[in-house]
């Protein structure tokens, strides 16, 4: 992957997959403290234990379609490059979390790429789940929820693509006060 | 394009935006549109069908063409990826592969918008299941 907004979109299927009404990504960036955490929680089918034993295998998939299943071992090894970590827990019927660290410093740790092209892609892409954003860095914090969005929004899709634009921009635009440069 | 930086502007551009709509006789009709669904799997997002997924909604908004650009999981072609799976109203679904920007617009200009079949077509082994 070449970047880290693309492991999340890559997770964030796994949400949609599982039928997720919401799905929450928390983004924690603190350079004092040397830390870069992604993490994902939703509230989707959940996992058993045996087949969150097996999740981080790659070849170990619940598709038909091929024999691996790449998207948790990739981000898993991008984390532990950077000294990091990745950490998942299931519980079904409730949802899955999961939580990946990286040292912000390392040389190996991707950069954070397009999120608010990824959000807003997954947004227009699954209109009737939510999508809670938050970045925290040192400077601050931005929240982009979509039902706040929507009630905004009122009976224009989000998957307009002028609406998709906009959002993007938004996100964007809030990002750029937090964000490191 | 106004700066929209809260969601006090977006609901402004909105208005904006459904006065402009309410003059576009816009079905949203599945039946009529052109379907295009972009496989998202990790193979697809990691060989660039995010890029190709931003080109095509904005591609064929600004072209005029009444389509509908969705996610699809992985249809099984990785070696092919990204993908896209073309639907013409009335017609079957179509698959390409090795789509890159360059192909992604060859696919609407000549098949979407002229019918003319391109390179890339992947011959599909599966049929999609109606459930309606």
């Amino acid at each position: 992957m070449k970047d880290l907004s693309m492991h999340i979109m890559d997770i964030i299927q796994n949400s949609v997959r599982a039928e997720a009404s919401l799905v929450e990504l928390k983004i924690t960036e603190s350079m004092k403290e040397d830390l870069f955490s992604i993490s994902i929680k939703d509230n989707g089918f959940g996992m058993s234990e045996e087949m969150l034993a097996k999740a981080i295998d790659p070849f170990f998939t619940t598709r038909t379609t091929r024999k691996v299943g790449l998207g948790l071992p990739l981000l898993k090894q991008n984390a532990e490059m950077t000294g990091g970590r990745m950490e998942i827990s299931s519980k079904e019927g409730v949802g899955t979390e999961l939580e990946a660290t990286f040292s912000h410093k390392h040389l190996d740790r991707p950069t954070l790429g397009d999120i608010a092209g990824t959000m807003v892609l997954l947004v227009g892409a699954n209109p009737e789940m939510d999508f809670i954003y938050t970045h925290i860095t040192d400077e601050g914090e931005y929240i982009f929820d979509t039902k706040e969005v929507k009630e905004v929004l009122d009976d224009m899709p989000v998957s307009d693509p002028n609406i998709m634009q906009y959002l993007k921009e938004m996100i964007k635009e809030n990002l750029n006060t937090i964000l490191y440069r | 394009m106004a700066k929209v930086k809260s969601l006090a502007d977006l609901k402004k551009i909105k208005e904006e935006l459904h006065a402009k709509m309410d003059l576009r006789e816009k079905s949203n009709d599945p039946e009529a549109q052109v379907q295009i669904k972009v496989g998202m799997a990790t193979c697809g997002i990691a060989s660039g069908a995010k890029e190709v997924m931003e080109f095509l909604i904005e591609a064929t908004a600004k072209r005029g063409i009444n389509s509908i650009v969705t996610q699809t999981g992985c249809m099984g072609y990785c070696y092919a990826e990204p993908t896209i799976e073309v639907t013409m109203p009335g017609k079957e679904p179509v698959v390409f592969g090795d789509v890159d920007l360059k192909k992604a617009d060859e696919v609407i200009e000549k098949y979407i918008k002229q019918g003319e079949l391109v390179d890339g077509i992947i011959p599909v082994n599966y049929k999609t299941i109606d459930n309606n």
